[in-house]
């Protein structure tokens, strides 16, 4: 018995003089982990950014860890983990805003780039209210490589003028198209699964509130409980009424949502731009002919929008070659190589300027309006409102929908407000 | 030799274990000026707060809604789970040609994981296809029902009456144990249930629930605003379930019926008992004490479920939520670490629960 313990010692000492030894070698031959969940479909962009990297820094191995799930849903448990055992990635994909500060920089995990930002001069390109969004008491935290724009309303134009109906820039209009489509059996508005619901809540807020209710409501200058949320829970519920809520939402994703879109079933869709990528390179549609897209009602000029950034943990074994690897991720060159691949666009304002033609038709006009609108932030992609709001906002949804009641709904909301810190408490 | 094995265990279960009910007494992530993720983050010590607000919160329906679901899932998967592998045990005790292949063919759910048995449900359980399609076959009319999507409430009751029916069952639990004892003319065992009975009807008659329950007791408005009971979209995942783990019960009762000796069933038919009888009086009782192995192991099962609800509805349907999968996104989604802990000391009791009376009777028959 005794051999064997010492056996097993023995195992075990050799096993972790051959992981030290392992782990050396990749530092003296220069290795760039990066960490997202940019696989599958958005795999391509990302691989094509590494391309550019390794053309630019031929000596460097770069490790293309990620862990699939939309919106880093499974990535983000996996990136805690890892950060809590003092094993951080050299740079690693995280959503603008709260995602970023109310998670890692409060926790003093990121490092400041303010200087990387002078250096570059991004200040000139980036608008303030990306900035604003990666910055917490006078530092900034991490480089933007692109952005989405959430709460577009979709549709097929075929479809609408065979319904007789036009495209709603009001509430009250959409109320009134969607109790058209309803005699006439076609469901109005498709949603998914719980997520989709909460980004057509954004949308809802944002029109209800306006532009400056909406961020009052986010840095604790509108009361979650007040007259006005009660207000926005009303359209909230009225805007439910024309979805198939009860019927077989949950169970759909988001591209299935379109696809009923696409097939007919459906009037409209609200999401996020990655819908103009799934129509354009997956079903083959042309934008602007096949499908259309518009504003959601009443939220004209102001332009909803999440950003993937990337960002320098505290600790990061290579920081040089990830310091490269955050220059490449803010330059025109790096912006204009993966954002047509991933139908985003860029952060900077002058990247599509440089090459047009890289870019389709959503993708300019969408280029047009970040450069132009409003901007606000996305509280479903994590920009105005921390993970721990986001996750019991999902029980304060349930509770509407269970009971349909907007005192209810909003006095729940406020209480997860509270307990999360978050909408200015 | 068992001292490697013992080393590893205290460190990676039992340490790990200890570690996650003292954090399950702490603020860890419920204090806003505390970042969870720091790494000189304070953990004050808050003593059952947690847990009374995971019982008591309003925010926190969905943990209660959760703690339905589990059980009601545990008591329709291994109800429905025992059913099927009794019955096909019992078609295949009959002798028929091919019983090897068929009993493969029953046991092969098992060899899945959770995970595929959840994809392919989920498929087959889709609105307009797969089983609900079905009847179009036969040229009728194809079913209706949305089996993981279901907004429908069955069973529902209120939060605040649980305790009620807890005395219930205790009473239902004892007359029936009474009732057995009687059978066996041991009446001092029926004097203690007796005794014990109305012990219980003076505490719950002096209300004693009451103030227990009462400080523990959820707003209000809850029953009309976040209702619970058996959420009708459970039924896809419980047929899903059963699919997979009842081969597994028939795998156990048939080597249980191979213990049973021949002699006994020859001696029941020469004595003229019909089919029927040789089952309910010989094979049947024969099989009990498998039945209740059987249970602890589907039960510890279906309190622990995880992956197959999370590949069939998947981590945020609110009628499917369960606390193995609440763990997961109050921890690693929303960083409430303290609140997610408390959620897995909570089902760790459930499982205590399960186990301890069942490893206490198997000690006893051992001595």
């Amino acid at each position: 018995m005794k051999r064997h313990l010492i056996l097993f010692i023995a195992i075990l000492a050799l096993q972790l003089m051959i992981g030290g030894v392992v782990a050396q070698e990749q530092a003296e031959g220069g290795v760039l982990e990066i960490f997202s969940w940019w696989a599958g479909d958005e795999g391509p962009a990302l691989e094509a950014l590494i391309a550019l990297y390794n053309l630019h820094y031929p000596q460097v191995k770069v490790i293309n860890a990620t862990v699939t799930g939309g919106a880093g849903i499974n990535f983000r448990a996996v990136l805690k983990t890892r950060m809590l055992g003092g094993n951080p990635p050299d740079s690693f994909q995280v959503h603008a805003g709260q995602e970023l500060i109310g998670t890692w920089v409060i926790a003093n995990r990121m490092q400041d780039l303010t200087w990387l930002y002078e250096e570059e001069g991004w200040f000139d390109v980036l608008p303030q209210g990306l900035i604003d969004q990666l910055s917490y008491e006078g530092g900034i935290y991490s480089v933007p490589v692109n952005i989405h724009r959430a709460g577009v309303l979709w549709y097929i134009p075929q479809n609408l003028d065979s319904w007789g109906i036009s495209v709603p820039t009001t509430l009250d209009e959409f109320y009134a198209v969607c109790s058209t489509l309803q005699s006439q059996g076609i469901t109005p508005l498709v949603v998914g699964e719980a997520w989709t619901v909460i980004h057509l809540w954004d949308q809802v807020a944002l029109s209800v509130l306006g532009a400056d209710g909406y961020e009052d409501l986010w840095n604790g200058d509108l009361s979650p409980s007040g007259s006005e949320m009660i207000a926005v829970w009303d359209a909230f519920g009225r805007v439910l009424d024309c979805t198939n809520i009860h019927d077989n939402a949950a169970g759909l994703s988001w591209q299935q949502a379109t696809d009923v879109l696409v097939a007919g079933d459906a009037a409209f869709n609200v999401m996020g731009d990655w819908v103009a990528g799934y129509l354009s390179t997956t079903l083959g549609l042309t934008p602007g002919e096949d499908y259309g897209w518009a504003d959601f009602p009443h939220t004209e000029g102001t332009f909803t929008w999440l950003s993937d950034t990337f960002g320098l943990p505290v600790d990061a074994p290579n920081e040089s070659a990830a310091i490269a690897w955050l220059r490449l991720l803010g330059s025109v060159e790096g912006q204009n190589t993966f954002n047509p691949l991933k139908g985003s666009i860029p952060a900077r304002v002058d990247a599509v300027g440089a090459v047009p033609e890289l870019y389709n038709v959503y993708l300019q006009a969408a280029a047009d309006d970040w450069a132009h609108e409003r901007l606000i932030g996305s509280m479903m992609h994590g920009v105005v409102a921390n993970e721990r709001f986001m996750g019991d906002f999902n029980q304060v949804l349930d509770i509407y929908v269970q009971s349909r009641s907007s005192a209810g709904a909003a006095a729940a909301m406020e209480e997860v407000c509270i307990q999360a810190g978050a909408c200015g408490f | 030799m068992l001292m490697p094995t013992f080393i590893l265990l205290g460190i990676f279960v039992y340490f790990f274990l200890g570690k996650t009910i003292y954090y399950s007494t702490t603020d860890w992530g419920e204090n806003p000026a505390q970042p969870a993720l720091s790494e000189t983050v304070i953990r004050e010590n808050i003593g059952f707060e947690n847990y009374q607000n995971l019982m008591t919160d309003i925010i926190q329906a969905m943990f209660r809604n959760s703690l339905t679901n589990m059980f009601f899932f545990f008591v329709f998967f291994v109800i429905g789970s025992i059913a099927l592998g009794l019955l096909l045990t019992i078609i295949l005790d009959q002798k028929i040609v091919g019983e090897t292949f068929f009993r493969t063919v029953f046991l092969s759910p098992m060899a899945l994981s959770f995970v595929v048995t959840g994809t392919i449900w989920r498929w087959l359980l889709q609105p307009d296809g797969g089983l609900n399609a079905l009847p179009t076959v036969f040229g009728l009319e194809p079913f209706r029902f949305n089996w993981l999507n279901s907004q429908e409430i069955w069973l529902q009751f209120t939060w605040d009456k649980v305790p009620q029916y807890l005395t219930f069952v205790g009473f239902a639990i004892l007359a029936f144990l009474a009732v057995r004892r009687a059978l066996h003319q041991d009446w001092r065992s029926v004097g203690f249930m007796g005794t014990l009975a109305v012990m219980m009807l003076i505490i719950f008659a002096a209300g004693v629930w009451d103030r227990i329950w009462l400080p523990l007791d959820v707003a209000e408005a809850e029953p009309s605003i976040a209702p619970k009971g058996f959420n009708a979209a459970l039924v896809g995942i419980i047929i899903a379930a059963i699919w997979q783990m009842s081969g597994y019960v028939m795998a156990i009762f048939t080597a249980a019926l191979r213990g049973i000796p021949e002699d006994l069933r020859e001696a029941a038919q020469v004595d003229g008992c019909s089919n029927l009888k040789v089952y309910t009086h010989i094979i049947l009782p024969q099989l009990r004490p498998f039945v209740i192995s059987t249970i602890i192991i589907l039960g510890h099962t279906s309190l622990k479920i995880f992956d197959l609800v999370f590949a069939m509805s998947g981590p945020d349907n609110a009628r499917t939520v369960m606390p193995g999968i609440l763990v997961y996104t109050k921890g690693f989604r929303q960083n409430s670490f303290a609140q997610a802990s408390a959620i897995a000391t909570i089902v760790l009791l459930f499982v205590v629960i399960i186990i301890v009376p069942y490893l206490y009777i198997q000690l006893r028959r051992h001595d």
